[in-house]
């Protein structure tokens, strides 16, 4: 029985193949080679791990944007997370369709839709000089397009629904009696929450911050349409679309670039994931 | 015993129209073993959560030590439940989850938060894991333990909190026959060991006997009778009573005099007094309590329809003029023999008509009855299962 069920998973198995296994050697085939290019010509290199460092800068932005938006995304999801998680199922139907609303609307329009919100003469803008606040301030307008506040706002607002719905999810099944439990042991409703409640949410908690994370770091359309497309806010994800499409063509560069920042937010999954353990692990010791 | 630890008074629960607890009127000493005994639905729970206070009575007082704590939050009150599925925090290992209750600062009397140190804490929580036999278990995660001593460790986590009263509801539920024999007696030993009140919700009629000083047998939302488990067995109030508590034959009889009832058109002696003349009553007659004899010598005449063999004893259901009765006796007696049955004056028990009258007793039905127990078994054997996964 066993085996023949898993013949269906075969198909499954070479798109994985195909589409995931072979493009990632590619990819480190190209990442480990340079084009010559007066003869057009590639060899074997570690080269573009060694000029990588004049993207530090890039690569801090890029971890650091992410991380600030994956906590703002935290602080805002857990208490919604856990306020539906509270409430009937039939506001949670409603809330439940009202996190997920945004995201049933192209991701490239609610991006371009921010732009015209946050720009200098954008809709924020109009509304601070018609209420008078820019001639308080003695200002043409308040630039917010192109700034990292505006590419974290457009992460937070994109990822947001990720992070909700696993923490949610968790809460919602959290067994009701181990919360009688702690208020039969004396715990008061913060009691509750801190002992019992949010250690046992971390789960949620974790996938969350992965699913927020990895798109944030990666992610090249925000910055480039928020971030205004400088240099002062090129994201890891800029760096790399430049490298493959834009006039800085150097495919191997970029290749490396990717490997890099695979590795490294492998590397941050693996040790988060592992600190999660530790919680538990921690107690049990 | 001793002085009067909690008293609910008139307390009502309703939820719209649905009445689930009509006016519960109970009182619970200190260091009493008071078991709430019923079919599921009938109030037991419900009780118990009200002196938990995780449920606020929609009418009636629920006073504690003579103070109405109707509004008391559960962590403010003295009591402390052990959940009929433990309730164990999955994230806290053994240690942990025993010392939840002592990790959280109290508030003493000039409102300042005490905290226990920690070498208290560790001191106790250790005690109190031996008392439930489960030293050594301190440093395991609770998943890894079985369900007993699951069990051990929501009771140890609940008493080290010292508190005047443990609520259990229906605690060995889930546990195997074996193991539920074993924690009665462990159950029973800790109560008279701490000295403290235990209140105790099942629908094992054999354990509330086993181990209660007081029962208080439920049924659709009132107490229907409150006595010693003796006083249950010996003389039931109603036919419910009767019929829930182990196996009896309810007869329809007529009360002709103090200590005269009569059965099938034949006087019987009893012992029961205080009834009108010719008033019309229900007559309990416990199946070990009737003697087979000779079809001559006997006071009625029946014939055996069948027979089980019980290991003790034969189940032996016979036909009294199209009544079936249960008797256990040791003589085996074939199906379709004639036999004769005597009564002695003790053996009988006379109750006023109820709104239970002619639902219990006849064992006619009796094949099926059994078989509708196996279903019940099975079907909590499943649930173990699923407890389990």
């Amino acid at each position: 029985m066993r085996t023949k069920r898993g013949w269906f998973a075969f198909p499954y198995v070479i798109w994985m193949a195909l589409f995931v296994v072979i493009p990632i050697l590619i990819m480190a085939v190209y990442a480990f080679t340079v084009a010559d290019p007066d003869t057009n010509l590639t060899y074997a290199s570690a080269e573009n791990f060694t000029r990588m460092g004049a993207y530090l800068s890039v690569f801090l932005r890029s971890f650091w944007l992410a991380l600030v938006a994956t906590l703002v995304c935290l602080l805002i999801g857990y208490p919604v997370s856990y306020w539906m998680a509270k409430e009937g199922p039939q506001f949670q139907r409603l809330a439940m369709a009202l996190v997920m609303l945004p995201m049933w609307i192209n991701f490239l329009l609610r991006t371009y839709s921010w732009m015209s919100i946050l720009e200098n003469n954008g809709l924020l803008n109009q509304l601070f000089r018609a209420v008078g606040l820019l001639d308080l301030l003695g200002v043409d307008h308040i630039r917010m397009i192109g700034t990292p506040g505006a590419v974290v706002l457009g992460m937070v607002y994109n990822y947001l629904p990720f992070m909700i719905l696993p923490i949610y999810s968790v809460i919602v099944k959290l067994d009701g009696s181990l919360v009688e439990a702690a208020r039969d042991l004396g715990a008061n409703s913060s009691a509750v929450f801190r002992k019992v409640i949010f250690p046992l949410s971390l789960p949620g908690i974790l996938s969350g911050v992965t699913m927020v994370f990895v798109p944030s770091v990666s992610t090249f359309a925000i910055s480039n349409l928020l971030g205004g497309g400088t240099q002062s806010t090129m994201l890891l994800g800029d760096l790399i679309e430049t490298q493959f499409m834009g006039g800085a063509y150097n495919p191997h560069l970029g290749a490396a670039v990717s490997m890099v920042m695979m590795v490294i937010v492998v590397v941050c999954m693996v040790v988060m994931n592992h600190f999660g353990e530790g919680e538990e692990q921690a107690v049990i010791l | 015993m001793s002085k009067e630890l909690i008293r609910l008074r008139d307390c009502v629960m309703s939820y719209g129209d649905e009445v689930v607890l009509d006016h519960i009127n109970l009182y619970i000493n200190d260091r009493e073993f008071l078991t709430l005994l019923g079919p599921s639905g009938c109030g037991k729970t419900t009780t118990l959560r009200i002196i938990g206070g995780f449920l606020s009575p929609t009418a009636g007082d629920v006073l504690f030590d003579g103070v109405r704590i109707n509004d008391v939050p559960p962590h403010q009150r003295a009591v402390n439940t052990v959940f009929q599925r433990y309730a164990l925090f999955p994230h806290l290992n053994v240690f942990e989850n025993v010392a939840f209750g002592l990790r959280i600062p109290k508030t003493d009397q000039s409102g300042r938060k005490v905290r226990i140190p920690e070498q208290e804490i560790h001191r106790r929580v250790m005690e109190m894991l031996e008392v439930v036999n489960l030293k050594g278990f301190e440093k395991r995660p609770v998943s890894a333990l079985s369900g007993g001593q699951q069990q051990r460790v929501a009771i140890a986590r609940a008493l080290v909190n010292r508190p005047k009263v443990l609520l259990l509801d229906e605690p060995l539920g889930a546990l195997d026959m074996r193991l539920r024999k074993d924690m009665q007696n462990e159950l029973k030993r800790i109560q008279q060991e701490m000295e403290i009140t235990f209140i105790y919700v099942t629908h094992d009629q054999e354990e509330a006997l086993a181990m209660s000083d007081t029962v208080v047998v439920m049924d659709g939302g009132r107490i229907q009778q409150i006595g010693t488990p003796e006083d249950i067995y010996n003389e039931p109030k109603n036919a419910f009573v009767a019929d829930f508590i182990g196996e009896s034959n309810i007869i329809d009889g007529v009360m002709r005099s103090d200590g005269v009832v009569e059965i099938f058109n034949r006087k019987f002696q009893c012992l029961d007094k205080g009834f009108a003349k010719d008033e019309p009553v229900d007559v309990v007659i416990r199946p070990e309590d009737v003697d087979i004899v000779d079809e001559a010598a006997g006071q009625l005449r029946g014939t055996v329809t069948s027979v089980t063999f019980k290991g003790v004893h034969y189940d032996t259901i016979v036909d009294f003029y199209g009544f079936k009765w249960l008797i256990q006796t040791t003589d085996f007696c074939p199906v379709d023999s004639r036999i004769g049955i005597k009564i002695d004056p003790d053996g009988i028990h006379v109750m006023k008509k109820s709104q239970y009258s002619g639902m219990f007793g006849d064992y006619s039905s009796y094949s099926e009855e059994y078989e509708e127990l196996d279903v019940v078994e099975d079907e909590e054997a499943e649930e173990e299962d699923g407890y389990a996964d």
